[in-house]
């Protein structure tokens, strides 16, 4: 079945002004009869939530961490874009959208992308409104940097910790909203159903992970703003708490899931080092502004990376890539840093890893500017790996990082689900096939601040819906199918660890399905990831109960749902036979080793439709119509 | 790990040498040396037990495993035994989110200096050494489990005014107002405070007042923050005193424990802030100017 996209007609620049006329308006006194739920605290959720609020909706917003400041967005450090060219040098809101979706390998709706770059200037302002500390010049204006991938500065910044200061600021609204009453908060509330009753999106079951105890919400909309799927790699950059579960629990209940073979490995991640390894840190790839990334000229070379000269050095980015250098897009420097190592020329104890060289910056700026602009990472860096970078070449590696695929949504951010809405990360709508750095935030804050406000309103305002209760049959059996999961769980009182699991379905993913991919590969994982499930289901072990404080049983259930949703993403890598951004099929490239798509038979989204677990899952297109810009191989020469 | 030398290595190694190239970080890790720990951990089964120190052995752990690696590691071995798992907060294991909360030995988290407890390494520690684990210590955050406390205080005292309150939509350009580098810088110095409760964990008094002058100091500093600059400053004490915490009394330990360094001289700074707006609330205008 072919999807619609509902892309509202019109020249490119005027489709969101038109649309926004179109769309239906909710008078503020009906706006306090509604009652939205939020699934989801992060830039995304929180800025959804306080804006809902404001209008006058009745909120109420979960999120699985124990306050909603916690949500993982603050985790980004980097930055946030925005086309307000207050350099000067050229940005404009179209080079943004042109960036984006040539960035994204020309696998993102032109109409999203051109919408989100309109928007992000305004969402500078509101930030700046609440206080939120940008950098700022000596004149006390607002300071920019250039940031991976672009070659003006458009990126706005707040020292290492961009993404606290924009949540904070989001989670202040949210809370301001809280204290008037409009938003109802539910922390260490965790989503385990969707309930869809007359195929409507009418509430969720949640788990209250304190006591245990579930219960059922009823709402006239569903916000979904939970964020990604990296950590069903195990190790990955993503905080230990996230996770598919509330994605793929409205996948069960029938909401496509787009393109999730679109995984995003970040270049510059501190290398695995030990064996109990939890997860991976992600340094900033504002790192690569002033860092030179180089191995050794000759495979198995083991001096210190002080005793090798300058003559003994490739600087492989640089001579690769002589026009964007370091700054080559994110999909592009790590597939560079995995050929380095699988050549041999991998540095470290391990081989995996490159060097990321401050020496040549901290000699033409000095140790204080180096120390101003990074300080906070290199102390990180130092005390992760017990090495100072201001002395000595870090050593970096590609990790798990953000996830471009997510659930299938429309223009309006609704999925095919009436009523479902998903926002940020967790949908699947602007980046493609690779999401340039220092646009999460800039997209989380999108959806949630300037744009589901209008859209909400657009379904609320045009859409009759029954009279329901949580006594309704469809509540009572979805909180009684989330409870015999949990006791089924429960019941297996095998011999595995839920981590154990984990972490085999994560090398699994990592060696057939992360940085290069290939039929073969593919296939096979396929095959291991069912008998891995299996398994899980027979050999699991999760002590204590479901009616209490349960971290094993938490992490349970979400591993079991990386289970089914590993097979999903196998199976789009599979079907998708080309290579774009970071999708890379090693049957799909070209001489020079880079990503060569399809543009005649994939330029499309693919929608997966879920049928029962281990069943073939539907795969339903939306086409992409490129009018504004020509599709061309990516070249950052 | 505790008293086993059965699988968790060997999955350690699978882990370790994720690209598949087998020599990775489980030969990295034979070649460091091992080292083995004794833990008193607090346990407390929910808000009503009254709970207990218990003992664990945790052997073959390397130096550069992380202090929560250790604490993961222990918590197989626990459930691999068909024992119950030892219940912790923590999530971005990167030192940002503030969720980590242990109180090792004696000092919120732990023996480093401006870092979080999922940024302590086990090379902190000596080979053999007795470590003590519990949860934060204060009323305004009681038990939940184990090592975790409910800190939803916190929430509310910045919902009582810790923000700016403009709604989505009526800003101004952001260049519209100009923010010396220096102003910003110093707003900016308090707003890196993550919330993580350390500073009231550590204070004799269960004080909240370092995390409150944090966000006064960074709102009242800035030009967003001044329509409100009093009710905020009124508001948000009050909201302190009612969920519990107690008062200041210049001990700085706060400071010393917080893992963004947040300073003390914030609170001075909310001291004169909260005379400020009691003596404009009494009428009497003082002789200061905003800036």
């Amino acid at each position: 079945m072919a999807l619609d996209g509902h892309t509202p007609g019109g020249p490119l620049a005027d489709k969101w002004d038109r649309h926004r006329f179109d769309l239906k308006l909710v008078n503020p006194a009906n706006k306090r009869k509604h009652n939205i739920i939020v699934v989801g605290t992060g830039l995304a959720g929180a800025s959804a939530a306080a804006t809902l609020a404001e209008l006058g909706y009745n909120i109420k917003s979960f999120c699985i961490q124990d306050s909603p400041r916690r949500a993982h967005s603050i985790a980004a450090q980097g930055g946030i874009n925005a086309a307000k060219n207050y350099q000067n040098d050229g940005d404009s809101v179209y080079r943004l959208f042109y960036d984006t979706i040539k960035g994204g390998d020309y696998r993102a709706r032109e109409a999203n992308v051109y919408r989100l770059a309109q928007e992000s200037v305004n969402i500078i302002d509101q930030c700046v409104a609440q206080g939120v500390p940008f950098a700022r010049e000596y004149g006390g204006t607002l300071a920019n940097r250039s940031f991976g991938g672009a070659q003006v500065s458009r990126t706005f910044y707040a020292r290492g910790q961009t993404g606290q200061q924009l949540l904070l600021g989001a989670y202040g609204s949210l809370m301001r909203q809280v204290h008037a009453g409009k938003v109802e908060l539910y922390p260490r509330h965790e989503m385990l159903e969707l309930v869809v009753i007359d195929g409507q999106a009418r509430g969720i079951v949640t788990r209250d992970l304190t006591t245990g105890k579930m219960e059922s919400h009823v709402a006239d909309a569903v916000l979904l703003c939970t964020g990604g799927y990296g950590n069903a790699f195990f190790l990955s950059t993503n905080a230990k708490g996230c996770n598919v579960t509330a994605s793929w629990r409205a996948h069960r209940r029938g909401a496509y899931f787009a393109n999730p073979c679109y995984t995003q490995i970040h270049p510059t991640c501190i290398p695995v080092a030990g064996g109990f390894q939890a997860k991976l840190t992600l340094m900033s790839e504002s790192l690569r502004n002033d860092g030179r990334v180089w191995v050794p000229d000759k495979s198995g070379d083991s001096r210190v990376p002080g005793q090798i000269p300058e003559g003994e050095r490739d600087y492989y980015l640089e001579r690769r890539y002589p026009s964007f250098g370091n700054l080559v897009p994110r999909d592009v420097a790590s597939r560079a840093a995995k050929q380095a190592c699988d050549e041999g020329r991998g540095v470290g104890a391990t081989g995996r890893a490159v060097y990321l060289d401050f020496a040549e910056a901290i000699r033409r700026d000095g140790e204080d500017l180096i120390r101003q602009k990074y300080g906070n990472l290199f102390q990180m860096y130092e005390e992760i790996t017990n090495e100072n970078p201001y002395q000595t070449p870090m050593r970096i590696y590609p990790a798990v990082h953000y996830t471009m695929g997510g659930l299938w949504v429309d223009y309006n951010l609704m999925s095919n689900l009436p009523g479902l809405f998903v926002l940020g990360e967790a949908n699947f709508s602007d980046h493609g096939a690779n999401r340039l750095g220092a646009s999460a935030l800039m997209q989380g804050l999108s959806d949630g601040y300037f744009v589901i406000p209008y859209t909400l309103g657009g379904y609320v305002g045009g859409t009759t819906m029954a009279e329901v209760n949580t006594s309704h049959p469809a509540f009572v059996d979805a909180q009684k199918q989330a409870q015999q999961r949990l006791d089924a769980l429960l019941a297996v009182d095998g011999r595995r660890t839920v981590d154990e699991f984990h972490r085999e379905l994560g090398l699994l993913l990592w060696d057939h399905c992360g940085m290069e991919r290939s039929a073969t590969g593919l296939t096979e994982a396929r095959e291991r990831v069912r008998q891995i499930r299996d398994e899980f289901w027979q050999n699991v072990t999760v002590s204590g109960s479901a009616g209490e404080l349960n971290q094993a049983l938490e992490r349970a259930g979400r591993v079991a749902d990386f289970m089914e949703f590993a097979e999903t993403m196998i199976q789009d890598a599979l079907v998708r036979d080309e290579s774009c951004g970071g999708h890379f099929r090693q049957e799909h490239q070209t001489e020079e080793g880079e990503a060569r798509r399809d543009d005649e038979n994939f330029a499309h989204v693919a929608a997966w439709e879920f049928t029962g677990v281990g069943q073939e899952s539907v795969r339903h297109k939306e086409e992409l119509d490129f009018q504004n810009v020509a599709l061309t191989q990516r070249s950052y020469k | 790990m505790i008293n086993r030398d059965g699988c968790n290595g060997c999955d350690g190694q699978r882990a370790a040498s994720q690209e598949g190239s087998g020599a990775g970080g489980g030969a990295a890790e034979q070649r460091q040396n091992l080292m083995s720990v004794r833990l008193r951990v607090w346990r407390q089964k929910n808000l009503q037990d009254k709970g207990r120190f218990e003992e664990y052995e945790a052997t073959r752990l390397t130096p550069d495993m992380s202090f929560l690696e250790m604490l993961d590691v222990l918590n197989e071995d626990l459930q691999r035994d068909g024992n119950e798992p030892i219940a912790f907060d923590s999530d971005c294991r990167e030192g940002i989110c503030g969720m980590c909360s242990l109180v090792i030995d004696g000092v919120p988290h732990g023996p480093g200096r401006g870092t979080t407890t999922c940024q302590i390494y086990l090379r902190s520690f000596a080979d053999g050494a007795t470590i003590t684990i519990e949860p934060w210590r204060a009323g305004a955050f009681p038990v939940l489990r184990d090592l975790i406390v409910d800190r939803s205080a916190f929430d509310r005292i910045i919902a009582a005014g810790g923000y700016a309150s403009v709604n989505t939509g009526s800003a101004a350009d952001a260049n519209a107002s100009l923010i010396s580098q220096a102003r910003s810088e110093e707003a900016f110095d308090a707003a890196a405070c993550i919330g993580c409760g350390a500073c009231v964990a550590t204070c004799k008094n269960a004080s909240a007042m370092l995390f409150v002058s944090a966000k006064v100091k960074h709102l009242n500093m800035l030009p967003q923050g001044q329509p409100e600059r009093r009710e905020r400053t009124v508001a948000m004490l009050r909201a302190m005193d009612e969920e519990g915490f107690g008062h200041c009394t210049n001990e700085y330990e706060c400071e010393a424990v917080c893992p963004k360094e947040i300073s003390v001289e914030h609170i001075a700074f909310l001291n004169r802030e909260y005379l400020r707006a009691q003596v404009i609330a009494t009428g009497f205008r003082p002789v200061v100017t905003d800036e």
